[in-house]
Order: structure tokens, then sequence, then C-alpha cells
């Protein structure tokens, strides 16, 4: 009855990390407009009244759509990535315990974190590619708008949904379920604000001090690496450094995220 | 008859809630842990849920860990499935470490965890054969497998549901489905009855004995002396981390001290009492417990009114009786000075 002996045969790890990956993929997919709704409703609202309906009324200028859909798409791209790591994750660690089951598979813990945070990536830019074609529609035409650059657009938008899922990997396994309201309005709240969405970077060169404090945002690169690729004529900074800067940020988040993730999966 | 689990003088300290804010309990990240440090007594604020625990299970054996809550069942059941790490001492499943072999062993056994935790966002066939797929079974494999499962507990009905409207009796069921699929050679069931109305208990211990008769080696927790007597080979009796009594459960009853055990509720000077009721012949040992004693004797119920003579020439009046006769639990009581539930 018992065969007993599959234990013993090759199982690469690799099989199991896409048999986990088909897994998000399916849930996901089920979920698609309600993935939709949650992480880009924000965004696009943003857009109806900052570059429509504001711009129609002569309040800002015409130009400013310009500024804006690069920190939008980036905007969209980091809360997706985030969320769609730390929510379920502090649900599923939390009270249902439902990622055991991944955990007590026959796979390294370390590789089940890798796991989550490439779902979440994928989420991530799901929701950008999904932002840009709309919110252009919204805008309608963008100067200097152009896709040339269309690699580097991906690379940004790839790097900055790793380093925002990576960072979901550490919100989720850091706080407990009664503390996600705590995190919307005290960590990712003042991260829009001062994410250099609304604005590029350059322009706070009238406030220096804030210049720099900004630096610690994770989503001003995103929103600076957007403008650098989508629209190259709005002030930005230097690619290069944005690349480091995410890339830093990615490593930082991944390390911390996977020591908080090995301290929940084995106690 | 080969060790197919071992324990050796194994402990698990953790840091007291209070403490564990200020401190991580641990610091190391990597998947295979640090060593961990030599076995040093327990500090104030430490735990020591599991205190030197040897244990050998045999293969095939169906194998009871009974204690009360907080014994240390749970912690058990987390080392030997790769959840828990070991302050000190080692563990072997299956011939694996779990400590350094981890994928090794994950790959040798099912788990039924202390509360069903499906994964909500599929479906019950899915749960499996999501579930077959992360131990590298074909869908061909695991689709026949999880249907025949689904067939034997009866929800094949509930194939395509939700996981949240199956009843706790099915998502029960569909969590040992799911611990079976990959045909593992140990299961682990941590207190796999908690919670199940009685009919639900005797179906699922009819499952149960259908895995041991298969040859699978099985380790259940309980606090239920009665599911650890019908079902077990053996039993180790646990409390406070430690391993109290190990035997199967006909010999562990032997073990019960006296034939009856005496509980007498009385009010006044319990140890004056007990002093008086110790020198009856046919008791064997007396207990001061909490308003009363504990007496064992040899003779049943016979010793009745000479104890309740001997704790009126003290001073003090017998206000309750209750007699029990040798069993699991007059053992656990006499090894831990508590009832069980
Ligand atoms: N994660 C933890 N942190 C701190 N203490 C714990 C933790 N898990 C269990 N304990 C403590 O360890 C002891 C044994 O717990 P457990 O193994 O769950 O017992 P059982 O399953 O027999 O009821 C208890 O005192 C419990 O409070
Ligand atoms: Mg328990």
């Amino acid at each position: 009855m018992i065969s007993g002996h599959e234990g013993d045969a090759p199982l690469p790890v690799s099989d199991v990390f896409f048999a986990m990956l088909r897994r998000d993929v399916r849930v996901a997919r089920r979920e698609l407009p309600f993935f939709l709704l949650r992480t880009t409703m924000q965004p696009l609202l943003l857009m109806v009244v900052f570059g429509y309906l504001l711009p129609k009324m002569g309040m800002v200028a015409k130009g400013y759509t310009a500024t804006l859909l690069p920190g939008v798409v980036s905007l969209s791209l980091a809360l997706s990535a985030v969320q769609s790591v730390s929510l379920p994750m502090v649900a599923q660690f939390g009270f249902s315990k439902e990622i055991e089951d991944r955990l007590l598979a026959p796979i390294p813990s370390h590789l089940v974190a890798l796991e989550l945070v490439t779902a979440g990536t994928l989420q991530g830019l799901l929701a950008g590619l999904f932002v840009l074609p709309v919110g252009r529609l919204i805008m309608g035409a963008i100067p200097g708008l152009g896709f040339s650059n269309a690699v580097q657009v991906f690379s940004v938008m790839l790097l900055g949904a790793a380093t925002f899922s990576a960072l979901g990997l550490l919100i989720g396994c850091a706080i407990n379920p009664q503390q996600i309201g705590l995190m919307f309005s005290s960590i990712i709240g003042p991260m829009i604000f001062f994410g250099c969405m609304y604005y590029p970077w350059k322009g706070l060169d009238t406030v220096p001090v804030m210049k720099y404090a900004v630096l610690v945002n994770p989503l001003v690169y995103v929103a600076e690496g957007m403008r650098a690729t989508l629209t190259p004529g709005v002030p930005h900074m230097d690619l290069t450094a944005i690349s480091l800067a995410l890339l830093t940020l990615l490593l930082l988040f991944w390390w911390l995220g996977l020591r908080a993730f090995m301290k929940r999966a084995v106690t | 008859m080969p060790g197919m689990i071992e324990t050796r003088a194994l402990r698990k300290v953790y840091l007291a809630a209070s403490r564990k804010r200020v401190t991580p309990p641990r610091g190391t990240g990597t998947p295979s842990g640090g060593t961990r440090q030599a076995s040093s007594p327990p500090q104030s604020g430490e735990i020591a849920a599991l205190d030197g625990l040897d244990l050998e299970i045999h293969e095939g054996e169906f194998f009871g860990l009974l204690g009360p809550n907080g014994a240390g069942k749970t912690t058990t059941i987390g080392v030997l499935t790769t959840r828990v790490h070991a302050t000190s001492g080692e563990a072997f499943v299956a011939g694996k470490n779990v400590a350094t072999e981890e994928v090794a062993v994950r790959r040798r056994i099912g788990v039924v965890p202390q509360r069903p935790n499906p994964d909500r966002g599929l479906n019950v066939i899915e749960n499996l054969l999501f579930h077959g797929a992360y131990f590298g079974l074909s869908h061909a494999v695991s689709m026949q497998r999880a249907m025949g499962l689904l067939e034997q507990f009866e929800i094949a009905d509930r194939a395509h549901a939700k996981v949240e409207e199956l009843s706790g009796g099915q998502q029960q069921r569909l969590m040992i489905a799911r611990a079976l699929l990959h045909e593992p050679r140990v299961i682990f069931l941590d207190e796999p009855t908690v919670g199940l109305d009685p009919q639900a208990r005797l179906a699922l211990w009819d499952i149960l004995r259908i895995l041991h008769a298969q040859g699978r080696t099985i380790v259940m927790t309980t606090h239920y002396m009665q599911e650890a007597d019908e079902l077990c080979d053996r039993l180790a009796i646990v409390d406070r981390g430690r391993l109290l009594a190990l035997d199967t459960p006909s010999r562990l009853r032997l073990q019960a001290p006296g034939s009856t055990l005496i509980d007498l509720t009385i009010e006044g000077d319990c140890a004056a009492a007990a002093t008086l009721c110790r020198r009856l012949s046919g008791v064997q040992r007396v207990d001061e417990a909490a308003g009363g004693l504990r007496a064992y004797s040899d003779r049943g119920g016979e010793l009745i009114p000479a104890l309740i003579h001997a704790v009126e020439e003290a001073g003090c009046r017998v206000q309750n009786i209750n007699l029990s006769k040798p069993s699991l639990e007059t053992l656990f009581v006499s090894l831990t000075g508590r009832k069980l539930a």
C-alpha cells in the first residue's frame, strides 16, 4: 500500500518553486478584477483629477501630465507589489496559518520567501503595465512621452517592483494583523506624499532639507526612474544613480525581509 | 525494528512573552540555522517547552504523545516537522536530521496541524492538487490520489467547494487527505479530534486505524486518555517538556499505583489528615491535593470507612468522595499531580 520510496527520487527545487508560483498565478488570476481595482483605483483617480480636470481648468500647466504620468505609474506599481506580498502574508502567518503547507513543502524555506517576492514583483509589473496605457487615455497626449527606450522602461519597472515586493516581505513578516491600518497611515501614506510622485525631485531644489531627506524613500527612485525613461524631457535623476539606489534598496529589503521571514518560518 | 523517529536530549527554550518583545528569540536567519547553544538551566523569563526529551518511535508504530495543555506536545511535533529549531539536542526522522536535512525530512512526512489551515485561495481539490505539485507529483497522479482520498473521506461531493464552506470535521478530513497525498512514511497529527463532535471523532478514529493497518508510522498528540488508549501501540506521557512514562497502554495501566484512586474533598487541616491516612494498611500512597486528599488504595473502596475515620480523627470533615478505577488517568494523575483535561 505504501510506496514509501518517493522520498528518494530526485525532486528539483525548481519544480517546487514553480509549482508555488503557479499557485500564486492561479489565485491572482481569479482575483484579477479585484486586484486591479484595489491597486489602481487610487492612481487612476489621481490622474482624472490632476491629469485631466485641473489642466482643463487651467489650474495646472499643460505639461504637468508629463511629470504626473511616470509618478502615477510608479505609485501603482509600488503599491501593488508591496501589498500583494505583505497583506496575504500578515494573514497567513498571523491567524490562518495557510502558509504552513508551503513551509512544509520539500524546498528550503528561503526559496519560499523568494517565490513570494517573485509573485509580488509580477503583480507590481502587471499593475504598472495596466496603468500606463490607461493613464495615457485619461490624460490625452503627453508632451515628450516616448517608447523608444522600452527596454529601460521595463528594467526600471522590474527593479522597482522587485524592491517594493521585497519591502512587502519585510512588512508582512514584521507586523501583526492589528497593525495593518497603522502601516498604511504611518508608512505608505508619507511614502506617497514624499515620493516625488506629483513633482520631480529637481523641484525640491527650493527646499534643500527635504531634497535630501526624501532620498530614503524608495518610491523616489521608481518615480524618477520612470521619468528618466518614459518622459526624459522632464528633469530627473541620473538613470545610473537611480538603478544603483534601487538595487541597493532591493538587496537591503530582501536581506531584512528574509531574516524576518526565517524567524517566523522556523521558531 | 528500525527507529523511524529518534530524539536525543531534546530541549527547546522559549523566551516568555513579556521578554520576547524586547529581545527576539532567534538571531540567525540562515535556513540551516546556526549551531545552538549547549543546554543551560532556564533563566527567569524563559520557558523550557521541551526539557531533555528522549524518544524512539518504531516504523509502523501508532505512537501517542499524551499530556495536558502546555506539556510540549506541539513543540515536539514542531521540532520533528522542521518548523521549530531545538535549543539543543538532536532529532531524526526516517534517518534524516531535522535541523540539517529539512528538505529530506519534509519529503517523508505528512502533517495534520492542530487547527485546520487549508489554503483559502484555492478550492478543495486545488488544495490537494497543488500540494501534490509541491511534492513533485504529476497532475495525473495527484488527481487520481486526490479523488481517491476525497471519496474515502466522504467529501468527494465538495471537491469544487471553497474550503470555508466545509464543516470543521470536513476541513479536518481535508487536512488528513492533504497530508497523505504524497504518501509519506510518517504522519504527524496534532490533537486531531479537538473540536470534533463525537460522531466525527469516531469517523476519524476509523480513518486512523486504516492508516495504521496500512503500515504507516503515526505520531499523534492528544489530551484525551480514551483516544490514546484505544488507538496507540505505545504512549509517551509528557508534562512540562519531560517524558514521565513510556509503554503500551496496557502495561502503563499496570504501572498505575494501587488499584483504586480515592479522592476525598475535606474541610480542615489536610496535612494532619494525610499523615493519619498514610498509616492505614492497604493505602499505598496519599497525596495532598487542593482542598483534599488523594489516596491510592490496594483494596478498592473497602478503605473508605477507615479513611473517613482517619480524617475525622485529624479534626477534619469529609465533604465528598470520588472513586476512580485504575486507568491511564490515575497513572497520569499520580505522575503529574494534575488531571488531563
Ligand atoms: N512561540 C512560543 N513562544 C513562547 N512560548 C511558547 C511558544 N510556543 C509554545 N510556548 C510555550 O511552551 C510550552 C509548551 O507548549 P506546547 O508545545 O504548545 O504545548 P502543548 O501542545 O502540549 O499544549 C507552553 O508553556 C507554551 O506556552
Ligand atoms: Mg498543542
